[in-house]
């Protein structure tokens, strides 16, 4: 039987070829203990995409993530970035790929002893020693200008709302200019109006900067507003993907519920 | 859910040893509740890493220098006042004993002895232990619990470079010097009652102390110490970094770098003890 993934792929066959893929998940297993997180799941995401993981909590969508980002190894099963598979990869080998990668965590996770224009710095500061001093100002206040904080430089994370601090790791995340962008949950713990300039902000810098993105949510509004394409997973596995109107046009039960309750 | 899950993200590929179960007493006491054999290995993974990590570029010179001064300057005066009052204390004790004896003209030999081969190195291990072990344990779990290293990690920065080998380098580098500081205000303090009961300039103090002595009497006894802050900054890196469990895992993984640092300290002090004796006596 063919997978989401096949169809996915096989769809975009004609236009950009087999390896396409900026990120490509291939039947991947994760088990924690007795509790089977992920149960073969297949995912793949183009440049310019933006693919919306979608279920209820506990299923593995931030697993997924951090298994993409290779800060979890699966137990059996391919990750492939930029056509990579990074499952073998030591810590030094996923540091070159991830520098391609900007990664928005669920809680921000800003060093707090930073401010926030260091925690922007921080990874020119590491990876482009090739920048000045002036050079790498300039760079984070273009950063801080794009997720509209210019004012908030020197002021320390513990000082800023959520949804600022949610815009900061995004900043950070945009810092090395990634191939790829991985948000998780970055409307969780918002209010409306919050997580309305969130979703702007997110479209917005998919237009100018044309990454595939993979944002994992319980947001369906959120999701239905950003993403291209999107995702459900259930018991470890992806039950549907397609766009929004496949969702609604689906007779699988537990589609159908997700979408009543949302 | 398993260790080997919750380690996962420091330890992405550690492997799951066999569990030896420890007394109960003991682990309640040290912390080493997942089995002594597991704690082991995963230290012994974990130094192979920071190691690793420590001898391959980049170096991250500033951090080390900033650690140096966060470990060195700012236990400095704990650690003066612990060797001044053990210094003191020492003098006053001895003299007792010496006077006893009829021996009061060892009195500067026994105290200069006691403070430099002894005293002032494990004390300030164990200053060390509890200032330095407590905060680097606290801080690492801390940015543990709240993915700040994980964010490090996404961001291609190696956190056993930045994070670990730069706390234990400067453990092992400060350690040293503040126990000549300790040593030293040990000295001054041991000479101060020993004049005020019996008055002696320090210069004839220092003469009869050091009569006889030779550098390897004090320089292994000081060096030591190196190795405790090997000890000190590995244990206190190794359970920052594998803290679970929110603000009680925070709190669990600064009390566990204390007691085990302060223990595996006094454990190495009396294996580098008899190996200085037979090696340099």
């Amino acid at each position: 039987m063919a997978t989401a993934y096949d169809i996915a792929k096989k769809q975009d066959e004609p236009e950009q070829g087999a390896g396409a893929f900026a990120v490509a998940v291939e039947d991947v297993h994760k088990t924690f203990g007795n509790l089977k997180v992920l149960d073969g799941v297949s995912l793949g995401v183009h440049r310019g995409e933006t693919l919306a993981v979608l279920g209820r909590s506990g299923t593995g969508k931030s697993v997924l993530l951090r298994l993409i980002v290779g800060l979890e190894k699966p137990d059996s099963g391919s990750v492939c970035i930029l056509e990579q598979d990074i499952a073998g990869f030591s810590l030094d080998q996923l540091g070159v790929v991830r520098k391609k990668m900007g990664f928005l965590f669920q809680h921000a996770a800003l060093y707090d002893s930073l401010t926030v224009g260091e925690n922007v710095a921080f990874p020119l500061l590491h990876h482009r020693r090739d920048l000045s001093k002036a050079e790498r100002g300039d760079r984070v206040n273009q950063l801080l200008t794009e997720v509209g904080l210019e004012n908030a430089l020197d002021k320390m994370p513990s000082d800023i709302s959520g949804g600022m601090q949610k815009r900061v790791g995004l900043a950070r995340a945009l810092a090395l200019e990634p191939e790829i962008l991985l948000l998780d949950e970055p409307t969780a713990g918002l209010d409306p109006i919050s997580s309305g300039e969130i979703d702007e902000l997110v479209l917005k810098l998919q237009r100018e900067h044309q990454m595939a993105s993979i944002v994992v949510t319980h947001d369906l509004h959120s999701a239905k507003t950003i993403a291209n394409r999107l995702a459900l997973l259930d018991r470890g596995n992806v039950v549907i993907e397609g766009k929004f109107e496949d969702l609604e046009q689906s007779d699988i039960a537990f589609v159908k519920e997700f979408l009543k309750q949302s | 859910m398993s260790d080997r899950a919750i380690t996962a993200g420091i330890h992405p590929s550690l492997p799951e040893p066999k569990k030896m179960p420890l007394p109960s007493a003991v682990s309640t006491a040290t912390g080493l509740d997942g089995g002594l054999l597991e704690w082991f290995g995963n230290l012994g993974i974990f130094s192979w890493r920071v190691l690793k990590a420590a001898v391959t570029p980049p170096f991250e010179g500033r951090e080390l220098i900033r650690q140096m001064d966060d470990i060195g300057s700012k236990s400095l005066p704990l650690v003066a006042l612990a060797g001044a009052a053990v210094g003191a204390v020492l003098s006053m004790e001895v003299r007792s004993s010496m006077t006893r004896f009829g021996a009061t003209s060892l009195l500067p030999s026994a105290i200069v002895f006691s403070v430099i081969q002894e005293m002032g190195p494990i004390i300030t291990g164990l200053v060390v232990s509890g200032r330095v072990g407590a905060g680097i344990g606290a801080e690492l779990a801390s940015m543990k619990v709240t993915e700040q290293i994980d964010a490090m990690e996404v961001s291609a920065v190696n956190p056993y470079r930045l994070l670990a080998a730069t706390r234990i380098v400067a453990c092992i580098l400060m350690l040293p010097l503040l126990t000549l500081a300790s040593d030293a205000c040990g000295l001054l303090t041991g000479w101060l009652a020993q004049t005020l009961v019996e008055p002696i300039s320090l210069r004839q103090f220092i003469d009869a102390g050091f009569r006889g002595a030779t550098l390897s009497d004090f320089l292994p006894p000081t060096f030591k110490t190196a190795v405790f802050g090997l000890i000190i900054g590995l244990i206190a890196c190794y359970q920052g970094m594998r803290t679970r469990g929110g603000a009680e895992g925070v709190g669990r993984a600064a009390t566990n770098s204390v007691v085990l640092a302060s223990l595996f300290v006094i454990l190495a002090d009396v294996v580098l003890v008899k190996l200085i004796l037979v090696i340099f006596h």
